[in-house]
This record gives C-alpha cells, sequence and structure tokens, in this order.
C-alpha cells in the first residue's frame, strides 16, 4: 500500500508540482505538510501559473521527488510483503474480496473458457503490484499477469515469492518500472488492468487514466480499489487505522489523495471508459476481515470498461481555464 | 539557485543509501537463489511438486484422493496417494466375510454416492439395517432407535475392505492427475518455515524409503490413529488407552432370519455388540478387559459361543434394588406418557462362527489438539480416535473428507495458495464443534457403563428409559449421529 506513494515517480509529473511547491514553502522533513499541499488540485493550479515561466523544466529529472527518509522507510518494508501477519495483513486479507470481484467480472465478459483454470488465456496488468500479493492468486487462475512497480525490492521480493512454484513462474511476470514506461511498448495489449490500492498514492490520476486507456484493448477491464474522501475516511481510514490501531503505518495515506467514487467515475469517463460497477467494502479490525457493504463512504472497488470506440476526450476540469492553456496542457498530458 | 544544488546534494546521498541497500537485498536475494537452485537440483525436478500429497490409503486416505479428484476446481492440481501396503483389488467378493466391519451412516452414504463409489459397494455386499436396540446388562432398561415406518434405512454395515476396494476402482478412472503409489513408505517429513525468506524452500518435503524426495504444497495426514505426520509435525495429543481391547469375529446364525436390527448390549466389562451382515450372518464386536479378551481367544468354538449367547441372554448382574427402581419408573413414565415405551426383544442366537475369524485390538481414545499446521492437515482416526461403541469411527473420518475437500475447492476457486492457513483454519474450526462434542458424548457413555454400583445403574436405568420415552430427543440423536 504505501510503497504505491511513489507512484509519484511513476507518473514523473509531480516533479514539476513539487518543484514548485517546494520553492515556494522550504523543504520541512515533516513530509506531511508537504504532501498535503501537493495534492494534484493544488499541483494542477500551480502548474498553470508557472507554466509559462518553467515550461522548459516540465520534464525535470524524477529523481528529485525521491524522499530518502521515505525511501529507506519503505527498503526496510520491501521484504515484509509476505509476513501475513505483518504490515501487509490486511491487503492480503482483502484478496478475498478483489479477487473473486476481479474474477466474476472478467468472467462475466469473457465467459468460463476452462473449468479449473478459469482466466486462462487473459493477460492481466497489475499496476502497483508490490510484493505480488494479488498478481499470485490471478496467476494460479491462469491468468497471464505482468506487474509492474517502481520499487525494484519489491519486484524483487515478488519474482523470488513466486520462484519455488512453477506454476507461477510461467504464469506471472514482473518489471520494476512505471506505467507511463509500459505505456509506450505495450499498446492495447492487455485484457484487464488492476490498480488496487494505488490511486491514492498518485499525484496525476490523468495521466493513469490516459495510460490505462492506451495500454487496455477496446473492451478491456479496469479495476481500481482505492479509498473514498469523506469525513468518515478521514476518521476510520487516517486517524483509526493508523494513528489507533495501528492497522497500517502510520503516514502511509495522505487524505487529501483521496477521491470520492464519483470524481473518479468522471475522470474514467472522460477518457473513455464507462464505469459498470461500485461496490463499498468495509475492513472489520476485530477479525481482520473485509467485507463488501452498501455504503462507499470508506473503501470501495470500481470496474470500469473501456469504451470500443475511441471518443473524443472531454476536458471538465479545462473548462475553468483559459483557453489557450487548453491546448499545451493537452499536448502535454498526451505525450 | 544554492537551494537547488542542496537538495540535489541531499537526493544524491539519498539514492546512494538507496543502491547501498539495494546492493545488499541484492546479495542475499542471490545467495537465496543460488542455495534454491542448488536444493532444486540436487533433490528433485520440477516433477516432483505436487499440490497435494495424502499420506494413507485407508478408507479415509482414499476417500479423499477421490473426493479431490472428482472436483471441478481441483481438476488441474496434481495430487498423489502414498499407501504402505498393497493395492486392495476385488474383482468378487470373497465368500467369507472380513471381520472388520464399520457402520456407515446416511451422511457418509451420501458422500461414497456422490464419489461413485456407493454403487459398487452396494454391488459387492452391503447391510442396511432399520432398528438399533441398546440395552443395559444390569437392568430392563433399553432403548431403540428406528426411523418412523421402519422402512426406511437408518444406517449400512459395510466390511472395511469393500469400502476401500470400491474407492480403490473410483480412483482408477481419475488416474490423469490422481496418482497413487502403493507398497510405498514414508520415513521422514520436512516442514516448511511459514513465511520464507531467499535460503529455505517453502514446501513440504516427504522423504520416501526408496530415498526419492517429494515436495507438496498441502500435505494431508490420513494415515491412522498412530498418525505419524502428527507425531513429526508435533501436535499435542489427548489421548488415553481405554483398559479395554475389542474382539471381533463373524457369527453365523442358528436359524435365518430378517436380520435388520443392530443389537447391543452394555455389560459392566463393557458394551457387546451384534451388527447385522445378511440373513446369516453377523458381526461380532466385544469390548471387554484385556484379561477377558485374551481368555475369550482362547476358548473353543462351543464356549466361546455359549458366552456370546449368556452375554446377550442371561440376567445375572439385575439386582433386585435396580430391578424394583426401574419398574416403578417405568409404570410411572407410562403413565405420563402412555404410547411410548418398546417391549425388549432379544438378539438371534448364534450357532457357529466363521473359520479363523476371531482378531483382537486394543481400544483408545484420542484427538490432536490442532488438526492443522501451515501447509499440513489431520483427517480421520489421525486427528480423532474414538471407542467403537458408538459406530461413528468412519463416519467422523468421512465427514472430514467432505468438509475438507469443500474447502479447498472454495480456496482453489479463489485463486489461493491451497496450504495457506486461513482456509484450513476454517476447516479445524468447522469440524472440531462437530467432532468433539461426539466424542465427549461416547467417552461418557463408556465411562457411565463401565460400573455396576448401584448408584450409576440407577442413573443411567433411569436416564435410558426416559429418553426411550421422548421420540424428539431420539431423532435429535438419530439426526446428529447420521451426519
Amino acid at each position: 500500500m504505501f510503497c504505491k506513494k511513489f507512484g509519484r515517480l511513476a507518473f514523473g509529473l509531480l516533479a514539476e508540482s513539487t518543484y514548485r511547491c517546494q520553492s515556494i514553502l522550504k523543504v520541512s522533513s515533516d513530509g506531511r505538510s508537504v504532501r498535503s499541499l501537493c495534492s494534484w488540485t493544488v499541483c494542477l493550479r500551480h502548474r498553470h501559473r508557472n507554466q509559462l515561466l518553467h515550461h522548459t523544466n516540465v520534464r525535470t529529472v524524477s529523481q528529485t521527488t525521491l524522499d530518502p527518509a521515505e525511501v529507506r522507510k519503505f527498503q526496510a518494508m520491501a521484504s515484509k510483503w509476505w509476513d501475513l501477519h505483518g504490515e501487509f495483513a490486511a491487503l492480503h486479507s482483502m484478496n478475498d474480496l478483489r479477487v473473486p470481484f476481479i474474477r466474476d467480472n472478467l468472467l462475466n465478459i469473457h465467459g468460463v473458457r476452462h473449468s479449473g483454470k478459469l482466466l486462462t488465456g487473459l493477460r492481466i496488468l497489475d499496476v502497483g503490484c508490490g510484493g505480488g500479493v494479488l498478481s499470485e492468486p490471478l496467476g494460479r487462475m491462469g491468468a497471464d499477469v505482468f506487474g509492474i512497480d517502481p520499487v525494484e525490492d519489491s519486484v524483487r521480493t515478488a519474482e523470488l515469492h513466486s520462484s519455488y512454484d512453477p506454476d507461477l513462474r510461467e504464469r506471472v511476470r514482473y518489471q520494476a518500472c512505471t506505467l507511463e514506461e509500459l505505456a509506450e511498448d505495450e499498446a492495447e495489449g492487455f485484457d484487464a488492468v488492476v490498480a488496487s490500492e494505488v490511486v491514492e498514492h498518485l499525484a496525476d490520476l490523468d495521466a493513469f487514466a490516459s495510460c490505462c486507456q492506451q495500454v487496455l484493448k477496446p473492451g478491456g477491464s479496469l479495476f481500481i480499489t482505492t479509498i473514498n474522501k469523506t469525513s468518515l475516511s478521514y476518521v476510520l481510514g487516517i486517524v483509526a487505522a493508523e494513528q489507533l490501531l495501528r492497522i497500517v503505518p502510520s503516514g502511509t495515506h495522505d487524505w487529501e489523495k483521496f477521491i470520492s467514487p464519483e470524481d473518479l467515475e468522471r475522470l474514467l469517463e472522460s477518457f473513455g471508459f464507462y464505469v459498470e460497477a461500485i461496490r463499498g467494502m468495509m475492513y472489520n479490525p476485530l477479525t481482520g476481515a473485509w467485507g463488501w457493504q452498501q455504503s462507499t463512504a470508506i473503501n470501495y472497488a470500481l470496474h470500469a470498461i473501456k469504451r470500443k470506440e475511441e471518443p473524443q476526450p472531454d476536458r471538465v476540469w479545462a473548462e475553468s481555464e483559459s483557453e489557450n492553456l487548453d491546448e499545451p496542457h493537452q499536448a502535454r498530458s498526451y505525450s | 539557485y544554492t537551494f537547488t544544488k542542496v537538495k540535489l546534494a541531499v537526493v544524491g546521498i539519498g539514492r546512494q543509501c538507496v543502491a547501498r541497500r539495494t546492493l545488499n537485498a541484492a546479495r542475499a536475494v542471490s545467495r537465496g537463489f543460488a542455495s534454491s537452485e542448488l536444493e532444486e537440483e540436487s533433490s528433485t525436478s520440477e516433477n516432483e511438486l505436487y499440490d497435494i500429497i495424502i499420506s494413507g490409503g485407508g478408507m479415509v486416505g482414499t476417500a479423499m484422493a477421490c473426493s479431490l479428484g472428482l472436483d471441478p476446481n481441483l481438476l488441474e492440481k496434481k495430487i498423489l496417494l502414498l499407501e504402505a501396503g498393497h493395492k486392495k483389488v476385488m474383482d468378487r467378493v470373497p465368500e467369507t466375510y472380513s471381520t472388520r466391519v464399520s457402520s456407515i451412516s446416511p451422511g457418509s452414504a451420501t458422500l461414497l454416492s456422490g464419489l461413485g463409489a456407493w454403487d459398487h459397494i452396494v454391488n459387492m455386499r452391503c447391510k442396511p439395517y432399520n432398528k438399533m436396540q441398546v440395552w443395559d446388562a444390569c437392568s430392563d432398561a433399553l432403548i431403540t432407535f428406528d426411523k418412523e415406518n421402519l422402512q426406511d434405512e437408518m444406517a449400512y454395515i459395510v466390511e472395511n475392505d469393500v469400502i476401500v476396494a470400491s474407492l480403490t476402482k473410483q480412483l482408477q478412472s481419475l488416474s490423469d492427475h490422481v496418482e497413487v503409489q502403493y507398497r510405498t513408505k514414508v520415513v521422514k517429513y520436512t516442514w516448511p518455515r511459514p513465511y520464507h525468506m531467499a535460503e529455505s524452500i517453502p514446501w513440504v518435503q516427504v522423504t520416501l524409503a526408496n530415498g526419492k524426495t517429494l515436495h507438496t504444497k498441502l500435505l494431508i495426514g490420513a494415515d491412522g490413529p498412530n498418525s505419524m505426520v502428527r507425531r513429526e509435525a508435533g501436535i499435542p495429543t489427548v489421548k488415553w488407552n481405554y483398559d479395554q481391547s475389542a474382539v471381533v469375529a463373524v457369527l453365523h446364525l442358528s436359524e435365518p432370519t430378517e436380520n435388520n436390527v443392530a443389537w447391543q448390549r452394555f455389560l459392566p466389562t463393557g458394551p457387546i455388540a451384534m451388527l447385522p451382515l445378511s440373513d446369516t450372518a453377523s458381526s461380532l464386536v466385544w469390548s471387554t478387559s484385556h484379561q477377558h479378551a485374551e481368555e475369550l481367544l482362547q476358548l473353543d468354538e462351543e464356549s466361546f459361543l455359549d458366552a456370546i449367547n449368556s452375554a446377550f441372554w442371561s440376567n445375572e448382574n439385575h439386582s433386585e434394588l435396580v430391578e424394583t427402581a426401574g419398574s416403578v419408573f417405568r409404570t410411572a413414565l407410562s403413565v405420563l406418557m402412555p404410547d411410548s415405551g418398546s417391549a425388549r426383544q432379544l438378539p438371534p442366537s448364534v450357532s457357529g462362527i466363521g473359520p479363523k475369524s476371531r482378531v483382537m485390538f486394543p481400544l483408545g481414545m484420542g484427538h490432536a489438539t490442532e488438526y492443522i499446521r501451515h501447509r499440513v492437515v489431520l483427517i480421520g482416526d489421525a486427528a480423532h480416535r474414538v471407542h467403537p461403541l458408538a459406530g461413528q469411527g468412519a463416519n467422523l473420518g468421512f465427514g472430514d473428507v467432505a468438509f475438507l475437500t469443500q474447502v479447498l475447492s472454495q480456496a482453489a476457486f479463489n485463486g489461493k495458495d491451497l496450504g495457506a492457513m486461513q482456509h484450513l483454519l476454517e476447516y479445524e474450526t468447522e469440524r472440531q464443534r462437530h467432532n468433539l462434542p461426539m466424542m465427549a458424548a461416547i467417552d461418557l457413555m463408556k465411562r457411565l457403563y463401565s460400573t455396576n454400583a448401584a448408584p450409576m445403574v440407577l442413573l443411567r436405568t433411569f436416564g435410558l428409559q426416559a429418553t426411550n420415552m421422548l421420540p424428539p430427543l431420539k431423532e435429535q440423536i438419530m439426526a446428529y449421529a447420521s451426519k
């Protein structure tokens, strides 16, 4: 989960925003205040204001976003992915919800081809795969899974864990790279993209949605699980989960980065998806188990399908900006 | 812009730290890879990694193999059954009956028919019975169990060999993904560490007597009451020996009769049971003290038959006090509930025994405190061993088979690692919830009926008579035992 905070550097576009923010504030060791100001709405605004001045620095080297403290904290965790009672316990138990969600929706679309290995023949991309917690069950069900994560240690852990099982060795591959790098090579290559607990760690969702749209076959599925941006999710997801109950380590999530299902749906629709299902999820800290629920107030899972024909992207956000900023802005998003 | 330079410098240091850590991690990982590759080369090839290995090919182990092999979600899994004995094939049923028989409840019969083995059993040899009479030697108290109209079968008596042979026949049709190795003995198990680091193989390693080592993602221990799997896994077991041995024999009845009642009488030394095998033959299971059991084996045929007949028929253990108290109680109960109660019937007399068919074996109780470990699960007698007085030992084992198959099937459907504790815990909880009350009841019965002290006799007399007069209670008991 919290390794995905380095999804920022995956998309490289936060570079300019943090650069901008840091030029305004002094760099503080309290990463939280920096991050909270670097919410994507704020960064977009900064970007638009300063874009004329710093246009040449758009592709600033991504390593300026590497925070040594964060990296160190994360490296220590990289080996703990497969400790079922450790920091990632909640992610392992989330498989009970997300694996059937993905499996059933894919089977509804593609039909049952093969009894025993139900997802045989489907290519799935797991974005922000971490230690392979979600990639392995999908691989066991017969799918060809490609897991990517910007943190190399996690990818090594994932490769090591799946190396013992000959079934998984053939089915599941990993690579330490960013989604943008992959999108250049694998246009329309995947039947499904899974981004579970990733979206709340990204700064630029537009780029993410655009890359997903590029790598998916027409009619392909996008599965996202993430956290809603409500006061309840702040109380339960941040205060209770991180500080009181320590379900996840403190500092994992930033409430500003959460996105509501309505906003996410709007965003995805503007990139040529139609959202087919949204379901609420809830973690019970007493039993350590997840369950589906009616309300999407805290966690939710979303299934979107890429439309078969290419629509005109219609940028809702651009309406509030001046006309002449639209074109260069769009061009950059699709580069 | 000095700020930028400072930042770049800090980041540079950070990247060096990252690089160093990555290098260390990579070294650890490559060491792990090297050692694991070595292990792989020296011990096994890929072909020797199984998804499930079942250790022990008795009734429960073979049923487990069949059940897993037939499940649609487990079709792609490699399953292996290891059995130390030889393959039991029965083309034609032998003339003589074998001495070891089991009472198969309707629930177990449903499982066996789902496996396709029940048809073979019925074609070979099986005896349904409609009624069971259980009575005391120290008083007149008795209890009878039967279904409403005496037409429905309550349970079935089947020889153990017939069950194993039928299941083996079914297994042959599954030979594409269920492999069986007979005459294979296991000498050593090596357990995996719960979450593996770079150095260790994460599977269970099974070392055979012929030197080969097999790896498996899940080991199912079905190797009987003295389970090696349970012992090697270090699972603590609550067990004690009853100071009793069971003498089993095949009896020939004096005259052919519609033999569809199971008889059991509780003597102070232990219960004696006669279970129908056919219209002319029944199976004897006489649990008694070790010494008495040996004496019985030494007796010549006539004396042995006399002993059996008198055990069922004589009233020498009745005392006046108990008789009076018992009849008073019975009158009182019949005032309250005039319709219930049954007359005591006597079992058929016996006039011969099958040739060379007297054997004895010791009895005990055993319960594994945990049925599961990481990548290991126990089923059947390896997990729980009971006294034969209730005829439940095999049925508890078949219940384990049914539920474990369901749990593993669901896990495979969700793409889970079959050896993961989460779903194995579900199996353990559910089966312990079912098995423990049954085992406690059987143990209680055994202790309750092991004495002829007056207070205990009175207590159990009243209890038995009262229960006999309450059809709803009897139905509950039968339902529980039929699962």
